[in-house]
């Protein structure tokens, strides 16, 4: 899933020809233009390492609980502090990075993956097809966002995965919505009515010349959509109905640093500025990549 | 004109039976025998039979359904297992919390984001745009939930100005009621403001670089006469669209705002029913939920419709 990230974050929409050195002065020269843009970009990708390397950066055992370590504040041995079971905060803060962004990432891939087929054959074939799936997605967007998930949650039960897939499925009306407006506009287009003159099945028309149109737009989408989700699993954690403890994820400390805000209140500072700051980034990156792909001026 | 009423107010009911369906469907693929659930734990066999035969849960699902959207349409959407109310009469106990409290949260979002973003656009790249747009992108960033914690944890630990949580109802104590209200209406309020304030600035730059614009000000009307005259009100309209469709992110919201500021609204009602696996009042609040979304946004693209002509003669262009 790291690759993919890097990917959205700092490279073009690739084409095979162009030479290496030209694509990286570009974005450098991008990145200068932006430099909000690309700060956002750089931390994302800091996340993305810290990921990678918790165990070696964590210091601590995240689910080591110690009794004599209960709620004290930061220090030079634990610079997060400690929480109500004497857990290294700095840890699971790391340790909850994986969580988040496996939640972020995974969710909106499967919400692509259901999405843009289902947006890609109503836009392209129009028609009963195209009202059906239509009125489908007009009756997935009514179920907020969240009551979808936790509806979804509750007939699936809570953990991780489920709790992605329901994130997953909230996100994919979107998805619809997006690639079938894309469609529509880019399947009137001179160079699509000339492969179909030529003779070009709907298959090769849809996999050859309209995807690779709208590819930069749902990009920029994804990484709109990739901060959203990353909250939503953390407030999926925060009800209980995400991931369990006592693993350690942002969500369900925040749900535990709620009883101790008097007492013990960095345990909620740290993971909610994680989210924060994630979630920030992602969106600065989204938009310096939104001037790279989609050059229309607001 | 009509036409699009009836074209549009037809797709409406479509969804609302395809939303039906599935809040139907959702429910009873709920893992456990309903009629275990409402029996309770110390029924037996016989019990659970006799509640099956009452509720009628053995016929084929097509026909339970259809007795169901029969009941819902006569307004009994049934009674909740664990307090045996009816499910109408407690949505209409909680639902009024929680329009009030997104009332408050629609106030301070309009309040912040319409200004923030007219100004944006007027004094567009410098330091106010910049200011404005770096605080929007913040307010979708931030996950309401901990900026509700955040708050608690200033005004009610820190400073001890405000109550954490808790609610009472306006016509006990206005200010009381207010001062509990203000915090979860802000926590709510800031996302809303944050996508509002950015459409705002959007519509508002489009706008003024309408020819009537330059027209405006070629016959010599000050610049403020121009924004708060022209410009303004036009811009305006693609903001409530938005307005309609950020209804189901406020109802999201409002179940997590509730939640941290324990506020007894609709929102918590829905944890609740969920937790409590109480299926007769979660199968009623989503269908609630789902069908005022669609009736709000109905009435969103009528109203739409309405103040501006073109979207009307738009969509009778498409149809034919």
């Amino acid at each position: 899933m790291s690759p993919s990230t890097a990917a959205a974050t700092t490279a073009l929409p690739a084409s095979a020809t162009a030479a290496e050195p030209d694509r990286l002065v570009r974005v450098w020269r991008q990145a200068r233009r932006r430099p909000a843009s690309a700060v956002g970009a750089a931390i994302v990708l800091l996340f993305v390492a810290a990921e990678i390397a918790a165990p070696w950066i964590a210091g601590a055992d995240p689910m080591q609980s110690d009794w004599k370590l209960i709620r004290k504040p930061p220090s030079a041995a634990h610079p997060f502090g400690t929480d109500d079971l004497g857990r290294d905060t700095f840890a699971r803060v790391v340790w909850g990075s994986r969580i988040s962004m496996q939640a972020g990432v995974f969710s909106i891939l499967l919400a692509i993956a259901v999405g843009v087929p289902l947006g890609l054959v109503a836009g392209f074939y129009r028609g009963v097809l195209d009202q059906a799936i239509m009125r489908l997605t007009d009756a997935w967007l009514a179920f907020p966002f969240l009551i979808l998930a936790i509806g979804l949650v509750t007939i699936m039960g809570p953990s991780l995965t489920n709790a992605t897939i329901a994130i997953g499925l909230g996100a994919t009306p979107t998805y619809i919505r997006l690639t079938r407006g894309l469609v529509l506009s880019t399947a009137a287009e001179d160079y699509v009515q000339g492969a179909r003159a030529l003779g070009a099945g709907d298959l090769r028309l849809m996999s050859r010349h309209v995807l690779p149109n709208i590819v930069s737009s749902l990009m920029v989408q994804a990484t709109i959509s990739i901060p959203i989700a990353i909250i939503a699993e953390a407030v999926l954690s925060f009800l209980g109905l995400g991931v369990q403890p006592p693993a350690p994820s942002w969500g369900t400390m925040l749900n535990a640093a709620q009883q101790f805000l008097d007492t013990a209140p960095w345990m909620a500072w740290w993971p909610g500025l994680a989210i924060f700051t994630l979630a920030l980034s992602f969106n600065l990156a989204g938009d310096g990549l939104r001037d790279l792909l989609d050059p229309r001026d607001y | 004109m009509v036409d699009f009423l009836v074209k549009r107010a037809a797709i409406s009911v479509v969804t609302l039976v395809v939303i039906s369906m599935v809040v139907f469907t959702g429910v009873r693929m709920i893992p456990g025998d309903p009629a275990r659930v409402m029996a309770g734990t110390d029924a037996d066999a016989a019990g659970i039979e006799a509640i099956r035969e009452k509720y009628g849960l053995g016929d084929p699902i097509p026909v339970q359904y259809l007795r169901w959207v029969g009941l819902a349409i006569r307004g009994d959407l049934g009674h909740s297992i664990r307090t045996r109310e009816s499910v109408v009469h407690t949505v209409a106990i909680k639902l009024p919390i929680t329009m009030e409290l997104a009332f408050l949260s629609l106030l301070i979002a309009v309040g912040i984001a319409i200004p923030a973003g007219v100004l944006a656009a007027v004094r567009r790249n410098t330091v106010w745009d910049m200011l404005a747009s770096g605080a929007s992108l913040g307010g979708v960033s931030i996950p309401n939930f901990w900026l509700g914690i955040m708050l608690i944890l200033f005004f009610s630990v820190q400073l001890g100005w405000l109550p954490a949580s808790g609610f009472v109802p306006i016509w006990e104590s206005p200010l009381d009621n207010l001062r509990r209200m203000i915090m979860p209406a802000f926590v709510l309020g800031t996302a809303l403001a944050a996508v509002l304030m950015r459409q705002t600035r959007n519509s508002m730059i489009e706008v003024l670089s309408a020819d009537y614009i330059r027209t405006a000000y070629s016959k010599g009307l000050a610049g403020r006469a121009v924004v708060f005259r022209h410009a303004i009100r036009n811009s305006l309209i693609p903001v409530v669209t938005i307005l309609g469709l950020q209804m189901g992110a406020l109802m999201s919201g409002a179940v997590v705002t509730e939640q941290i500021f324990v506020v007894p609204g609709f929102g918590r009602l829905i944890v609740e029913a969920v937790f409590t696996r109480d299926y007769p009042l979660v199968q009623g609040v989503v269908l609630i939920t789902a069908s005022s979304y669609v009736l709000i946004n109905l009435m969103v693209d009528l109203s739409y419709s309405l103040l501006n002509p073109r979207i009307r003669i738009g969509g009778a262009a498409r149809e034919s």
